[in-house]
């Protein structure tokens, strides 16, 4: 039932985030007064379909711009829903989260990423600070513009929901397509294809956005509890766990995007759901 | 002390909200957003 209900959310979070319809018959992307908010997970706001702007794509336009270099509206929109939600947004909010996570339902070889890859969860991180803010801020042009480096050479999100619907959509697109938008594709489909071996690799491994939200998880009002008067450290929640969380030694793991696999598999109904 | 760090995060986050409004970074976004981003799609 649990999985039932977090699946429902997400498509329905999926669709109310890019619900402009209008924009896939016609290759158009929506210009009304929505595109004013900002939307809390990783979506761009060159889908066709987008109602609202991506936290990331908005955190480097603002950095790469002479004017501003720090953007007070997204660092606060991301605080408050930090806050609030933590990783909760990965697990049940972001699109992409939920194209992983149906590409991983793919029947396949699944693997697990042994310990010493687990390591690799560090570079999202890496690409927060670097592309993310480092690289919009310093590499600019003569008149010093930066420019949104990780939406430009890395996020195969852009290019799933963005680039490639506007490109078959568009006569005049296809036209200008070069070098980049091959490596972006290429980009994706390895993101693809692990997807179906791996459990949300891009959510593990590379999202800047996963990054900052994971900051919070240890303070989020939502949260996780261990009640240790009936947790036995059987450790079933943690082979249960896909992202290879020991949820019993650490409930609000950097890592754990709340999707409740643990709470419905501990057979002494010792973990729980906290809200304040 | 959590519900302190919690609290203080909070208001910050209101408050950078309002700074950003003020600043007008809302109406630079707007502006970027309701154009494609030839960039951020990989195609510019």
């Amino acid at each position: 039932m649990g999985r039932i209900k977090r699946k429902l959310v997400q498509i329905m979070a999926s669709i109310g985030t890019n619900g402009y319809f209008k924009g896939f018959y016609n290759g158009s992307i929506y210009n009304g007064d929505l595109k004013r908010i900002c939307v809390p997970g990783l979506n761009c706001y060159s889908c066709p379909g987008a109602l609202g702007f991506c936290p990331i794509g908005s955190l480097q336009l603002i950095i790469s711009d002479v004017k501003y270099k720090f953007s007070f509206y997204v660092v606060g929109f991301l605080t408050l829903i930090g806050v609030l939600l933590g990783r909760f947004v990965c697990g049940w909010l972001c699109p992409f989260g939920l194209i992983e996570e149906l590409l991983y339902k793919i029947p396949s070889p699944k693997l697990k990423v042994s310990k010493k890859f687990q390591k690799l969860k560090y570079l999202k991180y890496f690409i927060l600070v670097i592309f993310v803010i480092l690289m919009p801020m310093f590499w600019v042009n003569d008149m010093g513009i930066g420019f949104p480096t990780f939406c430009k050479y890395i996020c195969p999100v852009g290019t799933l929901e963005g680039g490639i619907p506007l490109v078959i959509l568009n006569k005049s697109l296809r036209s200008i397509v070069g070098f980049i938008f091959a490596w972006k594709v290429a980009l994706l489909i390895i993101v693809i294809i692990l997807s179906i071996i791996i459990f949300r690799p891009f959510c593990r491994f590379i999202c800047p956005l996963g990054a900052i939200y994971s900051l919070f998880n240890p303070i989020s009002v939502y949260r996780l509890d261990i009640d240790s008067s009936k947790c036995t450290e059987c450790g079933n929640c943690a082979k249960k766990c896909k992202l290879d969380i020991e949820v019993y030694k650490n409930p609000n793991s950097l890592e754990c995007i709340r999707c409740g696999e643990c709470i419905d598999n501990c057979s002494n109904n010792a973990i729980k759901q906290d809200i304040l | 002390m959590r519900n302190k760090i919690r609290g203080i995060m909070f208001i910050l986050g209101g408050i950078f909200i309002g700074l950003g409004v003020y600043r007008g970074e809302v109406e630079r976004v707007l502006m970027k957003a309701i154009n494609i981003c030839l960039e951020c799609v990989g195609i510019g």
